[in-house]
């Protein structure tokens, strides 16, 4: 007993500062990428390695998607091209179009604020430089900061970089979870990786019932159901029986790419390709996995207990 | 049988294709001798083809033998126990009838089923899942229950599966490392090192000593994480909060350890073929040394006190023990093996990569119970801790660190393509994750294409285990058994 209480005070506080002061994340953390379309020259490097088709290069006359089966040549297609676009929502924040990019055009902050009340909320736009003057100037510009920066990540100018949106739920339902909501999770063939991190949540380091917000075993309590996982076949039936033995009004989470949009495992014909298969979906949360902040935040923008949005990230 | 081992492919044509009886023979006699399955699958083109790869851990060997079936042949199951799992995959996926196996039932197919069940006046049946109460992967549960004690369990599986070995081998080799990857998102590092070892080794490329180093590191700190949070979980389900507290927090420290690294807390991107992905210099060594010092301090102390709480250890001692026999004759691996006395793993067996510089204590408990696979967990992070404190502190030198297919030139990095296979070959690889032992096989095609793709989550040889380790205990201790071994369900139905 005496050595539990002495560990206790050995062991410290360690419950983070969050909402009043984010937690430092790891340098490398790759949160919310941002793109700059005064460097991206078309050449569709990142469209060619990203292992989910996240990303895409459009134009008029060009094909969603698909990209590098255009036979124009790198300087007609800078020309054609009109706007890179990342979807969060299928994105696994695995870095490689980054590496891949020869200009510096994509780039992941450390934002970990992160998520949309729709689908379409999760696509990052930008509309790309027309000239081959403006591409050969915000190379150069590219490569100065680049060498600066030796190694380090480049600082962005403030200005292009920007947190996302998570739009609060209505007074009404405000009033009912504002301050109390139950979680009830489903996990529906995901890889357990969202499933260890929304669990964190419940360690010290998170403390999520400071928030009022506390995981239950029945759907009959809950308030909020969260899904990962790109449903499977096999977990179609018991995700949608969870669903239904929920009362109203509740909600739904999808937390991580798989529930989004089937993730890695998009096009299996094992899998259902995204929880809002299913059951109708308030609110995505993207990662792979998202960090346990992304979902922490997430939630609480839900409850309009945060912003929802930050300005002058990097 | 052809003999080879852990690193070097095998032509196809070099494995002997036997009869079936002489094929069984072999096999017995192989496991008789102390050989366990790695594994067992069947290819299905215009002829069925069964394919058997056993590990001699004494030897450090693997062994390859083929059969040619028809469409059925008689069991390997009744002789072999361990094979039981992998002759219902066998027939779920092919059709092959293991004529004569006890009891053919889904492995990941979710079918009407009649569970095994219980008769009699004061028996009754618990039904639990797929949905569970906490935060935790779905599967099916049934107990049949004399009381308050489990006569039995059954497993049910495949609410995970999502198709992951077919996606491996239908989709383009770029999705692939990410398929491994989330074969078992907290075996991420695990299922890595073997895909990408198993690839490696059939185009014939070594990974520096560095990208070694690192994958090392990488796998230790994935042990830690888990085998820490699982302490804390253990303590948890005893209803012991101090420790429940401090190591949910400690393996999130660990986790940042992994992110420090790459990025992400889970392992993504470390390991790649050919090499690692990452690269740290001699400040993030330093500074991964200081907090894992730390971490390692912190956590001697949290876990300490479950060894010195009285309540904790009579809920640990002879609850859900396995005895030696059983796991040798389920084939267990891991720690869930160690912990019945069996000196097996595959850092030590089957030394790679980082292993050939620096060897680990193998952990052994001879208790069976869940006393004895904390016992094993709390030694192997120590252990653990230890080495990756070494390794960090002694990183080679080597050159730049790269993965296969991407060349510095000029500053950037360049494509050059996809590892070239060598044809109608095969390669084994195995890993000791945290769990227990991974096995991946690769079998390419006449065009060094990839033709076959085999992943053997550690949970496969184990989940048997925890069923039979719930006889005879109360259904109470249900929760605290799971977490003693706790195996993976996507890992398992992939």
């Amino acid at each position: 007993m005496l050595k539990a209480i002495q560990s206790r005070l050995h062991q410290g506080y360690r419950t983070n500062a969050f909402p009043e002061r984010d937690p430092a994340l790891p340098a490398r953390y790759r949160g919310l990428p941002v793109l700059d379309g005064a460097r991206c020259d078309a050449c569709g490097d990142c469209v060619e390695r990203c292992p989910t088709d996240a990303i895409a290069v459009r134009g008029p006359g060009m094909l969603d998607g698909a990209f590098t089966q255009n036979a124009a040549s790198s300087e007609v297609r800078a020309h054609i091209a009109t706007e890179l676009s990342l979807d969060l929502g299928r994105c696994l924040f695995c870095g490689e179009c980054e590496t891949a990019c020869p200009s510096g055009a994509i780039h992941f902050s450390g934002s970990f604020r992160m998520g949309a009340r729709a689908k379409e909320g999760l696509r990052l736009r930008t509309e790309l430089a027309q000239t081959t003057s403006a591409l050969s100037n915000a190379r150069t510009a590219a490569d100065s900061v680049r060498d600066e920066t030796a190694g380090a990540r480049a600082a962005l100018p403030e200005s292009r970089v920007e947190g996302q949106l998570i739009e609060a739920l209505d007074a009404r339902m405000r009033a009912v979870f504002g301050r109390a909501m139950k979680i009830r999770q489903v996990s529906a063939g995901g890889c357990n990786a969202c499933e260890a991190d929304i669990n964190v949540l419940e360690t010290i380091g998170f403390d999520l019932s400071r928030f009022g917000i506390a995981i239950t075993a029945s759907p009959r309590h809950a308030d909020a159901l969260l899904v990962t996982g790109p449903v499977s076949k096999n977990m179609e039936l018991a995700l949608k029986k969870t669903y239904d033995a929920m009362p109203e009004p509740k909600i739904v989470i999808a937390v991580g790419a798989c529930a989004i949009s089937g993730g890695i495992f998009a096009g299996s014909p094992d899998v259902c390709g995204g929880a809002d298969t299913v059951i109708p979906v308030d609110l995505y949360l993207p990662g792979c996995p998202p960090h346990p902040m992304t979902i922490l935040n997430g939630m609480l923008a839900l409850l309009g207990r945060v912003s929802g949005y930050k300005k002058n990230l990097t | 049988m052809k003999l080879f081992t852990h690193g070097t492919s095998v032509l196809l044509d070099d494995i002997p294709l036997l009869a079936f009886e002489r094929f069984a023979e072999e096999a017995r006699g192989a496991i008789a001798e102390g050989a366990s399955v790695l594994s067992f699958f069947a290819l299905q083109d215009d002829i069925a083809q069964l394919y058997l790869f056993l590990g001699f851990p004494e030897r450090g060997t693997i062994g390859g033998l083929r059969a040619q079936v028809d469409r059925s042949y008689p069991s390997l199951t009744p002789a072999l126990p361990q094979a039981q799992l992998f002759e219902r995959e066998i027939f779920e996926n092919t059709g092959i009838v293991p004529e004569g196996h006890p009891w053919l039932k889904p492995v990941r197919a979710i079918m009407d089923y009649d569970f095994y069940a219980l008769d009699g006046g004061q028996t009754h049946e618990v039904a639990v899942g797929p949905v569970h109460a906490g935060v935790i992967e779905p599967g099916h549960f049934r107990f049949q229950c004399y009381g308050e004690d489990v006569e039995h369990l059954e497993i049910a599986l495949g609410y995970q599966h999502r198709g992951v070995e077919r996606a491996i081998l239908a989709w383009p080799e770029k999705k692939r490392i990410h398929l491994v990857e989330t074969a078992a998102g907290d075996t991420t590092v695990g299922h890595a090192i073997a895909y990408s070892s198993a690839l490696e080794t059939l185009s014939e490329i070594a990974p520096d000593a560095r990208a070694e180093i690192i994958r090392g590191i990488a796998l230790e700190l994935e042990r830690m994480a888990n085998h820490i949070g699982d302490l804390g979980a253990l303590a948890g389900d005893v209803g012991y909060l101090p420790t429940k507290s401090f190591c949910g927090r400690l393996r999130g420290d660990v986790l940042n350890l992994s992110a420090e690294l790459c990025g992400n807390r889970f392992g993504r991107g470390i390991v790649r073929v050919g090499g690692v992905g990452i690269d740290l210099d001699a400040k993030l060594a330093a500074m991964l040394a200081e907090r894992l010092t730390s971490v390692l301090r912190d956590t001697d102390e949290a876990v300490a006190l479950l060894w010195d709480s009285p309540s904790v250890l009579a809920r640990f001692e002879r609850t859900g023990a396995l005895t030696r026999e059983t796991a040798l004759e389920l084939g267990l691996v891991g720690p869930s093996a160690r912990a019945c006395g069996i000196e097996r793993d595959v850092r030590a067996d089957y030394p790679s990569g980082a292993y050939r510089f620096s060897t680990i204590p193998v952990s052994v408990s001879n208790e069976g119970d869940v006393y004895a696979r904390a016992l094993v967990r709390m030694l192997e992070y120590r252990r653990s801790g230890e080495t990756v404190l070494e390794w960090l502190h002694n990183l080679p030198t080597a050159g730049a660190v790269h993965s296969l297919g991407v060349t510095e030139e000029n500053g950037a990095r360049m494509e050059t393509g996809v590892p070239r296979l060598q044809p109608n070959s095969v390669a084994v690889s195995l890993v000791e994750g945290w769990r227990g032992q991974v096995c991946h096989c690769a079998i390419t095609d006449a065009r060094g294409g990839l033709r076959h793709y085999k992943i053997v989550d550690p949970s496969f040889h184990n989940w048997p285990g925890l069923a039979y380790a719930l006889r005879g205990q109360q259904i109470s201790d249900f929760p605290l058994c799971n977490k003693s071994f706790n195996l993976s369900y996507c890992g398992f139905d992939l």
